[in-house]
């Protein structure tokens, strides 16, 4: 017998004679439904020690991961994602930015994406791998800067996934769905907590409000 | 990971001598369940939440086979091989063959409690494969040969001179004369080290925290995002996770995770949840070529339907290792295996029974506590219970002192009282149409599965037709 009938036949074998337990109706936190979803999203982020910083238009983020990079003393390089938000920016405006697109190598600095959505009720944001978005960017650099529309922000992890749904189609997940609250830490030597454990030691939110 | 539950008693007193220990045990005393409560405290709902988890829980784990034979559909469809493997070594073989098959020589992996439970590590090394643990606190840990403290901060037995020590030793190729005084020092040490592995790795293992039916997903959480390099990186990602691991819809596992992370670190969630199907896509820029799942039973089968079922239900959040006053004074070793705590203590029976692990549930005072911050209502002293009863049953002395004659109803007990509240949940049960993103998707199932017939209409056939 496969060890495959083998489980099955002892999983229904056991369970014989159990009542068959209903599931429960979903409930959505308070929390999920904030008044204001970009300004919870701003403060649940921060609070998981992300930055935010808020653009009014797609064209300013040049300047915007220019001033940021520039602001941290970090080299002036970043592999941005070939997503086609990224595609309609004039990147030559910032002569001294040096940017690459693609998915991110071993030494790459600085990564740049596009999420899908942000989540209010803990500042997550969403990002799904695929042509555009590449999933090594959100591991790989030391800094991660993403671009989340305001318009994409929703206030539960439930209105993200709908939204997931809306592009996939329903019960289809691109390969990698990454909620990313904050950067990367650990609290692994004597539970002193620390940024940048594997992942990005910075994670940088541009907010864009007309995309 | 070989076991020294035999040694209980000598572990524990080993442990209560450990200086080092019982500095590190006060410090998680302050840390995680302070922040437990404070986290709480920022979700009124919690407790209905939890309660939801565990109402997922009992659901599945009640329709458990349907829920896996739904996923393994839905992740073939996505690409996924999946592989089934009934104990320890059908697991260590199956990943043995598929490290070999992509030819590897070294392996990264993600913390993994499955993986320590059936050795992985040393059946691959023994098979000329080096495997590496990628997790802080696991890595620390390998380097020193010794198994986790601790489900979810496997070091955290250790002082950081002890760290730094064991760094000195192993990573020889940085200067002898650094400076190793500060976490960060070492934490970024481990960085370099690391990164260089998870670029040269060929397979990357992982653990899952859900399997999820509705779309054929693993999931994990990290916070170190070194399961996400494990798993991004190499051409091929295997996840390793046991049967009672799926759940049947996104939203289901959106209600667990709210409550997982806040019950175990104290965070509201996780840095990283990361959802994964299937391998690569033709056009994504990157990611795994190949994509396994291992499915696990090694025992766990056998705990449905009877006094243990309920601890199926665990999310392995450590709660209750964390608030464990038997825990805090003995450290996870004393436990001699992969789970410490109230959790092990009940789950390391059923998996290596009660002849090897019959001093664990003895070595708990029964307060309570563990039950009251358990996410998924586990009735953890309860079941401690059962097990000297148990242990009593086989004649052996050392139970005779719990005076378990007064529990011995309670043996019989837990099988009525799920009854009882099935029906009770089953009767408050709405089924709005098309509300639920449930598994059996069509209202008509619910109808004749929820409250009368049990036996009615096959679970899959019904899967299929909602599907077309
Ligand atoms: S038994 Fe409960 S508290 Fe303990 S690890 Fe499992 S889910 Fe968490």
């Amino acid at each position: 017998m496969s060890a495959r009938t083998q489980i099955l036949a002892s999983i229904r074998s056991h369970l014989a004679g159990c009542a068959s337990a209903a599931p429960p109706a979903h409930r959505v936190p308070a929390r999920g439904r904030p008044a204001d979803v970009v300004a919870t999203f701003i403060a649940e982020a921060e609070r998981a020690q992300a930055t935010v910083a808020r653009l009014s238009s797609i064209a300013a983020i040049p300047q915007a991961v220019a001033a940021y990079l520039a602001d941290h003393n970090i080299p002036a390089t970043i592999r941005a994602a070939p997503h086609p938000v990224l595609d309609t920016v004039a990147w030559a405006e910032q002569p001294l930015l040096t940017v690459t697109r693609g998915r991110a190598a071993e030494a790459d600095l600085n990564g740049l994406s596009v999420a899908v959505a942000g989540v209010a009720e803990t500042g997550t944001l969403v990002l799904c791998s695929g042509p555009g978005s590449p999933t090594t960017l959100n591991f790989l650099p030391d800094n991660h800067l993403v671009v989340v529309r305001s318009a994409d922000l929703v206030g539960a992890y439930e209105d993200a996934l709908a939204r997931i749904g809306e592009i996939y189609g329903p019960g289809t997940l691109p390969r990698a769905v990454n909620w990313v609250t904050g950067p990367s830490r650990t609290a692994d030597i004597e539970q002193t907590l620390l940024m940048g454990a594997h992942g990005p030691r910075r994670l940088h939110i541009l907010v864009v409000d007309d995309g | 990971m070989r076991s020294t539950i035999a040694d209980f008693t000598a572990n524990a007193r080993k442990g209560i001598a450990d200086k080092n220990l019982q500095a590190a045990l006060s410090r998680l005393s302050e840390g995680f369940p302070m922040k437990r409560l404070e986290a709480i405290s920022r979700l009124p709902e919690f407790k209905q939440l939890c309660d939801e988890a565990k109402q997922i829980k009992d659901h599945t784990l009640a329709n458990l086979a349907d829920y896996l034979e739904a996923y393994e559909e839905k992740a073939t469809a996505a690409g996924a091989h999946v592989h089934w493997a009934s104990d320890g070594a059908d697991a260590r073989d199956i990943i043995l063959k598929i490290c070999q098959d992509a030819g590897a020589k070294t392996v990264t992996k993600g913390k993994s409690m499955i993986s320590e439970e059936v050795a992985i590590n040393e059946h691959l090394s023994a098979n000329g494969i080096e495997p590496i643990e990628t997790d802080l606190g696991e890595y620390i840990i390998q380097l020193r040969d010794e198994p986790p403290s601790h489900i979810i901060a496997p070091a955290i037995h250790l002082s950081k001179e002890q760290v730094a020590e064991t760094f000195r030793t192993e990573h020889t190729e940085f200067s002898a004369d650094r400076i190793l005084t500060e976490p960060r020092a070492m934490l970024d040490e481990a960085r370099t080290v690391l990164r260089r592995r998870f670029v040269a790795a060929d397979v990357g293992i992982t653990g899952a925290n859900m399997l999820i039916a509705e779309t054929g997903s693993s999931v994990i959480v990290t916070n170190e995002g070194n399961g996400d390099l494990t798993q991004t990186l190499p051409n091929t990602h295997i996840v390793i996770a046991s049967i009672e691991k799926v759940v049947p819809t996104l939203e289901a596992a959106a209600t667990i995770l709210r409550v997982l992370a806040r019950s175990a670190t104290g965070q509201d969630i996780t840095v990283y949840t990361t959802f994964s199907t299937g391998p690569a896509r033709p056009d994504d820029p990157d990611g795994p070529q190949n994509y396994h799942v291992v499915i696990l039973d090694n025992g766990r089968s056998k705990m449905l339907g009877g006094e243990f079922h309920d601890m199926l239900r665990c999310i392995k959040c450590a709660a209750c290792v964390n608030h464990c006053p038997v825990y805090k004074a003995i450290g996870g070793h004393a436990y001699g295996w992969v789970y410490s705590g109230p959790m092990g203590a009940v789950l390391v029976p059923g998996l290596r029974g009660l002849a090897e692990a019959h001093d664990l549930p003895a070595a708990s005072t029964l307060c309570g506590k563990c039950q009251d911050v358990c996410p998924m209502g586990i009735p953890l002293p309860r079941m401690l219970r059962d097990w000297r009863t148990r242990d009593f049953d086989r004649g052996r002395p050392t139970a005779a002192r719990f005076g378990l004659k007064t529990w011995a109803w309670l043996a019989r007990h837990p099988r009525l009282y799920r009854l009882v509240t099935t029906i009770g949940t089953g009767v408050l049960m709405i089924f709005g149409g098309g509300r639920f993103r449930w598994l059996p998707l069509a209202g008509g199932w619910t109808k004749t599965r929820d409250l009368a017939a049990p036996e009615g209409g096959s679970f899959v056939g019904l899967w299929k037709r909602g599907e077309r």
